[in-house]
């Protein structure tokens, strides 16, 4: 969130719901630390995968990640529905 | 479900759910394009207000930079007139100093990261708001229900993504700003109320300048009345006589001009 959109290819998904997976199991966990820790990695996984789509491409994402400076509590935050203004 | 799809999830609920609100898909276009409109102003202001804040901590850091360099050049002069003390004490507070410099300049790269964040989510925003326009504008002029419905869909759920994702960033830049803005307004009043000096420049820093200067003030009364000596010396028969004639012209007037010094001293 708040870096826009990116392209990801097929190939990489399977690399990124392992690191994915890893984020998840860290905000279930509580543990800050591992939390940030997994979440950078996530991002810049998708970072190094993805493609910037073109700024006037008007499409919904598949996939949707929290901005990197988040902490585990605006994640849960998000997740639960609260705090977001869309529309 | 994995994180990624749960949160890409939950934004297009939101976004099918304000779609539903309207019977006409085509008023929820024209009332989003307004709302969007609206969100890019706000997210102009917010840049526009991160780079005040920017601004006012590089000011602080100047200050604060000026204030250390000012303990330097005190410390530097104290240890010319052999006063170690007072060149620690000076240097010791400019090690405060820097603690606050510091953490200043750290602030400052955050709210430089932040800037350059917004700016680039509002040129994307810009661009999608201009991009949702033209669609808006062809689904309204083709509209036949059915076949439009598909289009606004996908138009509009981007476009709510975006903004979403940036009146979240807007949200949290502003949270941040306003932290910092709070500091930063809170070591402004203790600069202006000479607190902050204290602790660390200005008042305290004046006790340094003021010893320093009676201490510099001191030897040039002694250098003056070397000259003064020598002076006179060379109109009178010499130095060891003119000495002992200025204190002992008359013997009960010799400590007034000890006494004038000791004056200045105070």
């Amino acid at each position: 969130m708040g870096e826009g959109q990116l392209r990801l290819p097929d190939e990489a998904m399977e690399r990124l719901n392992a690191l994915d997976d890893a984020v998840e199991r860290a905000v279930d966990g509580g543990d800050e630390a591992t939390f940030r820790d997994a979440l950078h990695q996530l991002l810049a996984g998708v970072r190094e995968a993805g493609a910037p789509v073109e700024d006037d491409f008007l499409h919904d994402s598949d996939l949707i990640l929290p901005p990197g400076d988040a902490t585990i509590e605006e994640v849960r935050a998000l997740l639960e529905d609260d705090g977001l203004i869309p529309g | 479900m994995s994180l990624m799809k749960r949160m890409s999830l939950i934004f297009r609920a939101k976004a099918d759910k304000a779609l539903d609100r309207a019977e006409d898909p085509r008023e929820t276009l024209d009332y989003s394009y307004k709302r969007q409109l609206e969100l890019l102003t706000k997210v102009r202001k917010g840049v526009a207000e991160v780079a005040t804040s920017r601004k006012r901590v590089e000011l602080q850091i100047n200050q604060l930079e000026a204030q250390a360099q000012k303990l330097t050049d005190q410390a530097q002069k104290a240890l010319g007139m052999g006063r170690e003390d007072l060149a620690r004490e000076a240097l010791t507070r400019k090690s405060g100093l820097q603690n606050q410099i510091t953490d200043l300049q750290t602030q400052h790269a955050q709210l430089q990261g932040e800037e350059e964040k917004l700016t680039l989510a509002s040129q994307r925003l810009q661009a999608k708001v201009e991009a949702f326009r033209t669609r808006k504008e062809t689904v309204k002029a083709t509209y036949t229900a059915a076949e439009a419905q598909t289009r606004i869909n996908e138009a509009f759920s981007g476009i709510s993504e975006e903004m979403g994702d940036v009146g979240m960033a807007i949200q949290r830049a502003e949270d941040k700003t306003a932290q910092m803005q709070a500091r930063a307004g809170a070591i402004d009043e203790l600069i202006a109320s000479g607190a902050l000096d204290d602790a660390s420049g200005l008042n305290s820093g004046d006790d340094i300048a003021r010893e320093l200067e009676s201490m510099s003030s001191q030897s040039d009364v002694e250098a003056e009345l070397q000259a003064l000596k020598a002076a006179s010396g060379g109109q009178a028969l010499g130095t060891s006589q003119a000495a002992g004639e200025l204190s002992g012209g008359a013997a009960s007037d010799a400590a007034t001009p000890v006494a004038e010094t000791d004056e200045q001293k105070g």
